[in-house]
């Protein structure tokens, strides 16, 4: 399994990841030797195997009661972001 | 007062109801130690040390006053992922250099709660992937044993910390053998819980399906005493388990008389270093001196849990990290020219090479046209794999094998090939996959370098791994050698 650079290319723009032209060659030749590594699980016979959903078997999602129990953190939340103004997050221009 | 770093989380706890020593002079102690290491180690990325004065203050009030938990005054280490409120947590990674949390994980709510003093937060592999702390934004950390080699991963900088004496205890996260196979590479004892067991609220989050949080301590009695305090349901963790907390630390004494331990075979293969695999024998025959009876045990589909875990892992991580888009948290690239380049260049920057290399694959095995081949199909060899496990424990009580296929290597040597490190948890990955628990514990050296026995139980076992565990370590005496300059 040998990925193209234009298929990294489009991984990363996927993944919301900036690559340098030099880190590029990089990824391609390791991802395509992780692809192949992996390549292995086609060997096993899976045809009448569920894919496992939980670690736990016969666990499922909790449900809580309908009710409030969270409180407003916003302030103390915001005391991390990178840009803030007026309780709001800072992104530059999305809409022209 | 010379001796004080030897004592171990049970002694410390002894130690300080009994009034032989304060948690100031502990704290004291383990700080200077810490100190002094920082430069040749490099185990802490931060070190808190008026916090941990104040809070040994106060624990030593409150023993005067005859109150407090059960770890009151015991001096403990976070690995860097447990969000710590008013203390930065940075995963390892530049993404999060500056980012102090506004809230306590539950595991560290809790062991403040028991009383327990945090000196600071350990290095480890940027965002918990890695098998040698060499990912770590903040520089590898380095094997107490030798300062050459790495102390494994990706909670590193936890273990070299236990290893070192720095610490009596710590906690550290196990997504594929993040605690077992440091712990292993350190010549110490790590538990690796049930997946549920202990709450993950408050622990970055890497592989949520892998996830679990654990402890690395000297010995198996000092793991019993932290796991205790750790574990219990937790309605801020929608995959924390409501079950009861056995005392693991009243159960210890169980005996090992008539244990059945299956050998796994599978992990008896031929990477298995040779001597690594002999102390490894050695130690079944001090089981079976003790009155457990070992026979074989096959489990025909472990060997494809390397492949499995780099499917499953990676997509987890790749969807996990895209809560780093430097908005509300985290690192911003300067002067983004819109959100698109702002996402990008953020997270390019933010992000070192081998978590790039983890969200890369992750985002091709769940892309369109891919994700039944690989995501689905990996999904499917790892219900082959638990159902071996499931198998096996119908007719063994527990397995047991090496936790690594080599001791420490150096630092550099698998650096540059992806699959050289990830197969370094080729006997420990089978566990996270299962959601099993599995305990590792020093058998014995290769030349200088300590080896690790792993024992895996079936789930919500820890009682019975732990005292096996515990059995094994009054046999022997390998859990309470200390790296030579350490001692």
């Amino acid at each position: 399994m040998s990925l193209t650079r234009e298929q990294i290319e489009s991984i990363a723009a996927l993944a919301r990841l900036e690559l340098s032209a030099a880190e590029l060659p990089v990824y391609q030749e390791s991802l395509s030797r992780i692809l192949e590594f992996v390549g292995a699980l086609e060997r096993a016979d899976t045809a009448s195997v569920a894919p496992m959903a939980h670690p736990l078997p016969g666990l499922t999602q909790r449900l809580r009661p309908d009710t409030v129990t969270e409180q407003d953190h916003h302030a103390e939340y915001q005391q991390s972001a990178p840009q803030v103004a007026a309780g709001l997050y800072l992104v530059p221009k999305v809409i022209e | 007062m010379s001796e004080l770093h030897h004592i171990g989380v049970a002694g410390a706890a002894a130690g300080l109801r009994a009034r032989r020593f304060s948690s100031i002079e502990l704290t004291e102690a383990f700080l200077k130690r810490i100190e002094r290491s920082q430069e040749a180690l490099n185990a802490f990325i931060s070190v808190t040390r008026a916090q941990a004065l104040s809070d040994a203050a106060a624990a030593d009030r409150a023993l005067a006053a005859g109150s407090g938990g059960a770890l009151t005054g015991v001096p403990i280490a976070h690995k860097d992922l447990f969000c710590t409120q008013g203390v930065r947590t940075t995963c390892g990674s530049r993404m999060l250099e500056n980012f102090v949390s506004p809230y306590d994980a539950t595991v560290v709510a809790k062991l403040k709660h028991a009383g327990a003093v945090m000196l600071g937060k350990t290095n480890m592999d940027e965002f918990a992937m890695g098998s040698s702390n060499e990912t770590s934004y903040f520089g590898p950390v380095r094997n107490p044993w030798d300062p050459r080699l790495v102390p494994g991963g990706s909670s590193g900088g936890s273990a070299a910390a236990v290893a070192a004496r720095l610490v009596p205890g710590a906690t550290a996260t196990d997504t594929g053998g993040s605690i077992r196979q440091p712990a292993a590479l350190c010549g110490i004892t790590g538990l690796k819980p049930t997946y549920g067991r202990v709450s993950r609220y408050g622990m970055v989050a890497f592989a949520s399906s892998l996830d679990q949080g654990g402890v690395l301590t000297v010995s198996a009695a000092d793991a019993a005493l932290m796991l205790r305090e750790m574990a219990g349901f937790d309605p801020s963790d929608s995959t924390s388990v409501e079950r009861e907390v056995p005392d693991y630390v009243a159960l210890l004494g169980e005996s090992v008389a008539g244990l059945r331990v299956g050998l796994l075979k599978e992990f008896f293969d031929r990477g298995l270093d040779a001597e690594n695999g002999q102390r490894v024998h050695e130690a079944l025959k001090v089981f079976e001196s003790l009155g457990a009876r070992l026979s074989e045990v096959s489990l025909p589909n472990l060997p494809l849990s390397v492949p499995v875990y780099y499917v499953v892992a990676p997509a987890e991580c790749s969807s996990n990290l895209a809560r780093f888009d430097g908005v509300r948290y985290g690192h911003r690239c300067e002067q983004p020219r819109d959100l698109q380049d702002l996402y990008r260049r953020s997270r390019g920057e933010g992000f070192g090479a081998e978590v790039k290399r983890r969200i890369m694959t992750g985002t091709y095995v769940l892309s369109a046209g891919y994700y039944d081949a690989y995501y689905l199909k990996a999904q499917r060899v790892r219900q082959l794999i638990s159902a071996d496990f499931a198998r096996a424990f119908a007719s063994v009580d527990v397995l047991i094998g090496p936790t690594t296929p080599t001791p420490a290597f150096a630092i550099g040597a698998k650096t540059s090939d992806p699959i050289t490190m990830y197969l370094n948890d080729i006997y420990t990955i089978g566990a996270n996959l299962a959601g099993l628990p599995a305990v590792s514990v020093p058998c014995g050296f290769v030349g200088k370098l300590p080896v690790g026995l792993q024992i895996v139980g079936p789930h919500f076992s820890e009682a019975r791994l732990l005292s096996a565990a515990h059995a094994y370590q009054r046999a022997t005496d390998w859990h309470t050698r200390v790296p030579e300059g350490y001692a």
